[in-house]
């Protein structure tokens, strides 16, 4: 050892000194390493803490990409005005009443001819009708009713094909599995191959994601819906928490008093601020719905508990503006004779609007994403339907993708992944506007 | 009128106030009645404030009391045996307010033959598109008549009452408009009013949370006792169907465990990850690796919770119950302890290390450089000058973490499972507090069953006991920073 080999000739030389630093250096190696590992600690947690991070993304992102591409099937459908319109009325009225399976037989027929199946063959038929959605007949039959001129021509339509068709394509459904356990079967691998080969099978961007509402099948399912359900309460979360929050700051900053009562706001918004948001949700059940009788599930609800939930955060931010602006200004501004009440609205609050809008656009962001205070009133709904106003039915997009994240087809799966894709693109947005806000505005004084 | 149509008349005057007080004030002075006290415009606003302010104010006030009328009008129609049956009396006011709903849309000649008896109501109902689902019994047609009286005459009232007060305002005002009315203060006297108010928002809403939540909580305590509630080991609620006497047990105990065996595993991710991840940030980072690090590690605390929630389902729970849970055998089900914990963790981890970061910073640079002064090493001055100087405040931002984890809800209703269980083994199903809120709120509800009653109790026992762990963090937070400044 080293130290063995250095004491020997110091102690001859005769200085105690010499011994003493050799046992510090010795100390110093322990110490040295302690402080590595130390510090080997602190990498790797923030490594683990960014790995968390990339799993999240790469797990939402590889599972939802290719929700954002359909799987579609284009066939030539010969607009029968025979089967359409028996009795001679191409009116709309008249394409949306009367037998329903008529759109059925003329998908029938067009699936026939671009097969080129036996028309006596009943099981090819049906075979090849599994591969298209069961919502292709109301679609045929919406189209014509908006267009009646489509009647007696022949056209090239677009089919949504069935979420297993659509998974199969995408590959998540696999081939090389037992066929008992394949939802899609030998038979319809052969006919897809087949709309493979004649072109009419084609993968396009999926608009129905975007445009479309609740539904029980995958295909047809879409965040439409839930994204103007959504809009409509971040407009009533703006519109009351922007001026309430704005304004309860302004008295906490500039005018209020050090006594208990303002003791007693300030301690009840920082507690606010940490309450489970569900608490909100049973809030708003009780007082917004079971006692004031509004429409359960509407969005006016639902933005009026998200306003109580985000006026914390807004109040914490506008505050911490308000706090940033310099005495000069108001000492200013009170200097030429203007009241404190016209220094602060001509002068503090316009210099701590960029940080005002950054915490509202924030907290409007943390809103948005908020899912378990909208269950606790309802907006949980089945909602096919775009909401006209804020009274109407309505879903959030995470409530949306609260319920397709329980259905257990793969399609679904995908789907919900895409809907997060959609929410955090939004979040993202919603940040990186506030960031560039505040790059912009932000003054240091 | 509706309520909207109210609101857009009373802007409309309220505009039109304005735009006359100011004239009234520039013309007054100008034909040489005195110099102006303060400035048109506030004259304006003065005149405005007026009209808008008392009206605003009585349709505010008649809003709230209309649904309480309405209900105090319907309880007194009813019969005394209806009365009697108190759990069935919020389905028969609503069913009230259903023949109300319908009586509103028949012919005179209709309600004739109602009345008489020749048809029935529910039929008449439904040829104008209104199915009800029992036949209509003839209290309640007495009772819907009279809370449509009340109701329409209350409606008139409110009209009338709304109409009058912007009248009196606005000619009021009008009238006290002249040049040395000081309208200015008067002006910036209401503005601070509605200030303060802006601000007791957050009280309102704190008495509001514990009121409403205390009131259904209070009806569930009196159908079963808080001691068998608490100290229940049993949660099995049975089935909430209409009217059904039977009532099921409600044990808190296995529910509070679940919540804080997750929030216990959901601590041990994150405390460490957080707190050794503040420490490299504030002591060691560079600032270039700090300006890249920080935010990265802080989007975590901005993803929705929903989306950890999908993860959990999607990712962890499988990864976790093929590769640990069922090699080792024990335990079968994505849904499980651990995922729920793990996955909470990682979102609690910027809260943590946020916090930490800030406080062990504010820690002072004395205390730092005297200790490595005397030739401590940066870990060695970190563990026993500076955490210990934290240690209050890192404690404390410890519990903020806890009552966030103990609140967190989408995570454990997508990856904790239903099922009310108190064991040790991680790999099992278990559930919390706020999975019960959830389970027990959705679907058809019904208050007056203990079944949809209990997710109040509930409620209110995860508001106490976050509130409390938010009070003690938050002391003992500011204790500490006062400490330092």
């Amino acid at each position: 050892m080293t130290e063995a080999a250095s004491t020997v000739p110091a102690s001859r030389l005769g200085g105690a000194e010499v011994r003493k630093i050799s046992k510090i250096d010795i100390g110093l190696k322990r110490r040295y390493a302690a402080e590595r590992r130390f510090r080997t600690y602190g990498v790797l947690a923030v490594t683990i803490a960014i790995c968390f991070l990339v799993a999240l993304f790469s797990s939402i992102v590889s599972r939802g990409y290719t929700a954002f591409q359909q799987t579609r099937i284009s066939m030539i459908v010969d607009f029968d005005p025979n089967i359409i319109a028996p009795d001679g009325d191409r009116s709309a009225d008249a394409v949306m009443s009367g037998n329903a399976f008529r759109f059925d037989d003329l998908i029938a027929a067009s699936l026939q001819k671009t097969l080129e199946l036996d028309p006596n063959d009943e099981d090819a038929l049906y075979d090849a009708l599994d591969l298209l959605s069961k919502g292709s007949a109301p679609m045929l039959r919406s189209m014509i009713a908006n267009d009646p001129s489509l009647i007696g021509t022949k056209r090239n339509v677009d089919f949504y094909a069935t979420g297993d068709v659509d998974s199969f394509i995408k590959g998540s459904i696999r081939a090389d599995i037992p066929e008992s356990q394949r939802l899609i079967k030998d038979k319809h691998i052969a006919l897809i191959e087949k709309l493979e080969n004649e072109g009419a099978l084609r993968l396009a961007f999926n608009t129905g994601l975007f445009t479309n509402g609740a539904s029980t099948r995958p295909e047809m399912a879409g965040v439409g819906v839930a994204l103007v359900g959504s809009l409509y309460m971040m407009l009533v979360v703006l519109v009351l928490s922007l001026p309430l929050g704005v304004a309860g700051s302004i008295y906490l900053e500039e005018f209020a008093p050090k006594n208990r009562w303002t003791d007693l706001i300030e301690v009840n918004i920082n507690n606010l601020a940490a309450v489970p948001s569900i608490v909100y949700g049973l809030l708003g059940l009780a007082v917004f719905i079971n006692f004031a009788h509004l429409p359960r599930s509407a969005s006016l609800v639902g933005g009026l508990v998200l306003t109580l939930t985000t006026l914390p955060t807004i109040i914490i931010a506008t505050r911490a503006a308000l706090k940033a602006v310099p005495p000069s200004i108001r000492e200013a501004g009170l200097g030429v004779g203007a009241s404190k009440m016209q220094t602060v609205f001509h002068h503090v609050l316009p210099l701590a609007m960029p940080g005002v809008l950054t915490g509202t656009i924030i907290g409007l962001a943390h809103a948005l994403g908020e899912t378990a205070p909208l269950l606790m009133i309802g907006m949980k709904a089945f909602v096919v339907e775009y909401p006209t106003t804020p009274f109407d039915p309505a879903t959030a997009l995470p409530t949306q993708i609260y319920m397709w994240a329980t259905e257990p087809e793969r399609a679904f799966t995908e789907r919900t992944s895409a809907a997060i894709i959609v929410l955090l693109a939004f979040l993202l947005a919603m940040n990186s506007l506030a960031i560039i806000l505040r790059r912009a505005f932000e003054r240091r004084w | 009128m509706g309520p909207l149509w109210l609101l857009a008349l009373i802007a409309g005057l309220s505009f039109f106030g304005f735009v006359l007080g100011r004239w009234k004030s520039v013309v007054l002075s100008g034909k040489g009645r005195g110099t102006l006290a303060a400035r048109p415009g506030y004259y304006g606003a003065y005149v405005l404030i007026w009209t808008a302010m008392p009206a605003l104010l009585i349709l505010v006030a008649l809003s709230i009391a209309k649904p309480i009328l309405i209900e105090h009008t319907v309880r007194a129609n009813l019969p005394e045996q209806v009365l009697a049956n108190s759990t069935q009396l919020s389905l028969e006011v609503s069913g009230v307010e259903q023949v109300a709903a319908g009586l509103k849309l028949v012919t005179p000649e209709e309600l004739e033959n109602i009345r008489i008896g020749v048809v029935s109501a529910r039929s008449v109902f439904a040829q104008h598109g209104l199915p009800l689902g029992q036949d209509v019994k003839p209290y309640q047609l007495t009772a819907a008549g009279a809370l449509n009286l009340v109701s329409d005459g209350l409606d008139t009232a409110v009209d009338a009452a709304v109409v009058a007060a912007l009248a009196f305002g606005l000619i009021f005002a009008f009238v006290r408009v002249k040049p040395r009315l000081r309208a200015r203060n008067l002006v910036e006297n209401t503005v601070l009013v509605l200030l303060i108010a802006a601000s007791s928002v957050a009280i309102l809403t704190t008495i509001g949370i514990v009121l409403s939540l205390l009131f259904q909580a209070l009806q569930f305590f009196s159908m079963v006792s808080p001691v068998s509630f608490y100290f229940g080991t049993v949660w099995d609620p049975r089935f909430a169907a209409a009217g059904s006497t039977e009532s099921g047990q409600f044990g808190f105990l296995p529910l509070f465990w679940g919540t804080l065996y997750i929030s216990f595993f959901a601590m041990v991710v994150a405390v460490p990850v957080g707190l050794f991840s503040a420490v490299y940030m504030a002591e060691y980072a560079t600032s270039k690796v700090r300006s890249v690090a920080k935010p990265l590690i802080e989007i975590l605390a901005g993803i929705p919770t929903i989306v950890y929630g999908f993860f959990a389902l999607t990712t962890v729970g499988p990864l976790i119950r093929d590769y640990i849970a069922m090699p080792l055998g024990l335990g079968t089900s994505g849904n499980n302890v651990l995922t729920a914990g793990l996955v909470m963790g990682i979102m609690i981890i910027p809260y943590v290390s946020s916090l930490s970061d800030d406080i062990i910073t504010a820690v002072p640079r004395s205390l730092r450089d005297g200790s490595l002064a005397l030739g401590a090493t940066r870990s060695e001055t970190m563990r026993q000058v500076i955490l210990p100087a934290a240690l209050p405040g890192v404690v404390g931002a410890i519990l903020l973490a806890v009552s966030r984890a103990i609140g967190e809800t989408m995570i454990v209703v997508l990856a904790a499972g239903v099922a009310a269980r108190a064991s040790l083994n991680p790999f099992e199903e278990m559930t919390t507090i706020t999975v019960k809120i959830v389970n027990q709120l959705t679907g058809d509800l019904e208050f007056t069953s203990p079944q949809t009653l209990v997710a109040f109790a509930l409620g209110i026992t995860l508001f106490v006991i976050t509130l409390g762990l938010n009070v003690l963090a938050l002391t003992i937070v500011r204790k500490y920073r006062e400490q330092y400044e």
